[in-house]
């Protein structure tokens, strides 16, 4: 059954920064706006950020929305566009200042203002040492910041559709004029046609094995948009966080090395005096994730074996359980460790995409190297490339991304669905989706979607992971094209109509198998070592050659075409990265 | 049978029998028991089991889940008789047979999955945000770590329904709000920055509120965030009586 809809504004995905917009949209009762997501909002992966979100607040010490944008330039190793991050850690100050007026329950300082803790990359005059910027509510910021945008989104009298996966985005005469959706409890199509869409799907760690992100995220907004003839940006760069739980992927916050934490290798050494003599620990997260795999390939993980020590036992009792009480809790219930008494065994796990929707300040899409805009179309947060994170996110800035550029899209939406009329339908607007269903369901004899997302995630740890090389690579793209001709035949058991996971399961390997072929692809054409991407047969970065955004398309034959877009410089050249 | 081809990464692998409650409401007149066997690690979270089967043997079994570490809420439902979130559960502590089943007192939607709107609406009913119609300043509020502390115990709730779900007196009404309704008035009733503990208290008192509470304790025993839910229950009781709120 297909039902239709009509909204001013639609925003895809109920995480940070749709919610985010949805509550600036919601500010003007004319504009008619509805959430559609996935997920219950409160599920979406916003909420297990840890360890909180950066702004110069100087709370506690001198700081300067200067020296944050200088710190986010250095870590993106110089890819990041620089105007947009002058914008980000200038507008992060008074957004988290809106949080807490919200409601926002951030932890407090001794005088009753919101507590900041030191975080990795992030430094007091440009590099000294480190700094005292990380906003936080305990080590459960991102619960926090979700549950405060939630309650002020049902304060607002936001319309929710909940469940219901987006599976397709409607463009015709060069606008963006609704999405398809399939409400998961019932099977049903929904046309939406809207003046305004906002992508903030999240991002697509379920492309590899070890990874900190939900089982939801499969990055099925990038996907949908790129097969409807929209680029995606800087698709090889792709964050490990240097510290999950070793085999589980769980995410230990960077906040442990925030308050004092250290790594320590078989031999008890801290490691990372020799990797980063400034920053230490605290090294930005490529360096950091680097350095751990640099010495479990040395022989120098516990026991041998592929993992590290984080050390948090000398911080006491009370720091662990007052500050850092979830992680407390996932090594106890996990690993059957204590962190006051006993080190955490940790490894590098997938976390975080740089890239993805290409996007200008205002969340509007971009499809082409002069900016041009697709009308209608928006993306934020996670699923969006502004670019804010170059080649390498520091620890807070996604957080901080999700509400800056979350609210700079709502406002935007708004602005535009004042002035626009509401487009046409295309013709037949579920016709391919419907397409798409009919043939997963159709085949009774074949391979189970999980037996091929094992094996997509195995090769792109093993290839496309923290260490990279022409060969590796050559292999992972020859597996996902085998993968791609395997997935045709991938068996759905359940055929029924209701609450059918098992159908979405096999659609969102659909996307994860997409976005593998375009991270591969980016990451194969770009012959240096920048930021995230870490080639072993192309040690240094090269700015002559590679100081540029890389565009991924695809083509009518289905083939992906790289095109490249200049990088925006503004105050800081960029020079060698050391820590 | 099939399965992962993954090498294990542990020994100790060993083979458990899952019985599920099945119900598809568009085949089955009834809920019904299947047993499925699946090898599991000792390290395994019971939701790993469940894809285990989902995955390799029967794709039609239903359940939500997706953090997968416990901060979504989303994996709800009974583990041998008793509310837990199937991705913080391990095998080791389940034994070799494990009956999985949905949360009680709510429709079935399909196996695992349960209609959770009842659950939402009275989560609304008490003003789930945060009030204060003051000018703000131009910085934040300020408010005292001991302020901050009073309300940071009930902070932690992720909406998973397992504790109204324990609840003898929502098995008995469903109509009574639920101790996750009352976690999250709480949340907001005693926040020193908030100026609408009277509503919410108002609501709390009424016929559908706190004094359904029997103190049986089952809801602080399911949490899966060790929130202290009785206790949080007895401070809105005590709020409504003394009006004492500091």
């Amino acid at each position: 059954m297909i039902h239709t809809h009509t909204y001013d504004a639609l925003v895809v995905g109920g995480g940070g920064a749709g919610l985010m917009s949805a509550i600036y949209l919601s500010r003007d009762p004319s504009i008619k706006t509805a959430v559609i997501s996935k997920l219950y909002p409160t599920r979406s992966h916003t909420g297990a950020a840890q360890g909180g979100i950066c702004a110069a607040l100087a709370n506690l010490e001198e700081d300067h929305p200067e020296w944050h944008a200088f710190d986010t330039v250095k870590g993106s190793d110089y890819l990041g566009d620089q105007d947009a991050i002058e914008v980000m850690c200038e507008e992060a100050v008074d957004v988290i200042i809106e949080l807490e007026h919200m409601g926002l329950p951030f932890s407090r300082t001794p005088d009753g203002k919101i507590a900041q803790r030191p975080f990795g990359g992030h430094t007091h005059h440009f590099g000294q040492g480190p700094v005292r910027r990380s906003c936080y509510a305990a080590d459960r910021t991102g619960h926090m910041i979700l549950q405060t945008l939630y309650q002020n989104s049902i304060k607002n009298g936001v319309e929710f559709f909940d469940e219901y996966q987006v599976v397709d985005v409607l463009i015709n005469q060069g606008r963006c004029v609704g999405v398809v959706a399939y409400e998961v409890s019932t099977g049903d199509l929904h046309v939406f046609n809207a003046k305004a869409v906002l992508f903030s799907t999240g991002g697509f760690g379920r492309v590899w094995s070890i990874t900190s992100n939900a089982f939801a995220n499969t990055g099925d907004g990038p996907a949908i948009a790129f097969r409807r003839g929209i680029p995606l940006e800087d698709m090889e760069f792709y964050q490990f966080h240097p510290t999950g739980i070793y085999k589980l992927g769980i995410l230990i916050t960077e906040g442990v090395r925030g308050e004092g934490g250290v790594l320590r290798n078989d031999l008890g050494e801290r490691f990372m005096e020799r990797y980063a003599p400034t920053m230490k620990d605290l090294a930005s997260r490529d360096v950091v994730a680097r350095a751990i795999n640099q010495e479990i390939r040395e022989g120098r993980g516990i026991n041998g074996k592929k993992y590290v020590y984080l050390d948090a036992t000398h911080l006491g009792k009370d720091v662990i359980e007052n500050k850092l009480p979830d992680i407390a809790d996932f090594c106890r219930t996990y690993l059957g460790v204590d962190p006051v008494k006993d080190p955490m065994p940790i490894q590098p796990t997938a976390h975080y995409a740089m890239g993805g929707i290409p996007t200008d300040m205002n969340g509007r899409v971009i499809t082409d190297a002069s900016n041009t805009v697709l009308e209608g179309l928006y993306a934020a947060g996670e699923t969006a490339c502004v670019s804010v994170h170059g080649a390498n996110r520091l620890g807070t800035n996604s957080l901080l991304d999700l509400v800056v550029f979350g609210r700079r899209a709502g406002l935007d939406m708004a602005r535009y669905c004042l002035e626009a009329e509401i487009g046409p339908l295309p013709e037949n607007p579920t016709a391919d989706i419907e397409a798409t269903f009919a043939a997963l369901l159709a085949t009774t004899d074949g391979e189970p979607a999980a037996r091929l997302r094992e094996e997509l995630q195995d090769v792109m740890q093993d290839e496309v992971g923290i260490f990279r090389e022409g060969k590796g690579m050559e292999r992972a793209r020859v597996k996902i094209r085998e993968l791609q001709e395997r997935y045709a035949k991938v068996v759905v058991m359940d055929k029924g109509t209701r609450f059918n996971t098992d159908l979405m399961e096999a659609w969102e390997l659909g996307n994860l198998l997409d976005l593998a072929q375009v991270t591969t692809e980016s990451a194969i054409n770009r012959t240096e070592s920048r930021g995230g991407h870490m080639r072993e047969d192309y040690l240094t970065r090269n700015d002559a050659e590679w100081l540029k955004h890389t565009l991924a398309y695809r083509d009518a034959r289905g083939e992906i075409e790289l095109r490249y877009k200049p990088v925006t410089i503004t105050k800081f050249q960029p020079k060698e990265r050391v820590y | 049978m099939a399965e992962s081809r993954r090498k294990p990464t542990e020994a100790g692998r060993s083979k458990v029998r899952i019985r599920v409650l099945r119900y598809n409401p568009d085949t089955d007149k009834q809920p019904a028991y299947r047993d499925y066997t699946v090898s599991v690690e000792p390290t395994d979270r019971v939701l790993d089991a469940l894809n285990a089967i989902k995955w390799y043997q029967d794709g039609s079994v239903t359940y939500r889940r997706s953090c997968a570490h416990g901060v979504c809420g989303s994996d709800a439902m009974r583990i041998n008789g008793v509310n837990r979130l199937a991705c913080k559960v391990l095998m080791r502590d389940v034994g070799a047979e494990v009956v999985i089943e949905p949360l009680m007192g709510f429709r079935i939607i399909k196996d695992l999955v349960v209609d959770m709107e009842s659950f939402f609406a009275q989560y609304r009913s008490v003003l789930p945000y945060f009030v204060n119609d003051s000018r703000p300043p131009e910085r934040e509020r300020l408010q005292s770590i001991e302020e901050r502390e009073r309300f940071d115990d009930t902070t932690k709730c992720i909406l998973c329904a397992a504790c109204t779900t324990s609840c003898p007196s929502f098995w008995a009404n469903e109509e009574f709000v639920g101790p996750a309704t009352i976690v999250n008035a709480h949340r907001f009733v005693f926040d020193s920055r908030d100026d609408a503990a009277a509503p919410r208290l108002e609501r709390l008192n009424g016929r559908e509120g706190v004094w359904r509470c029997r103190t049986v304790f089952n809801c602080t025993e399911a949490c899966p965030r060790d929130i202290r839910i009785t206790q949080a229950i007895g401070e809105v009781k005590k709020a409504i009586m003394y009006g004492q709120i500091a």
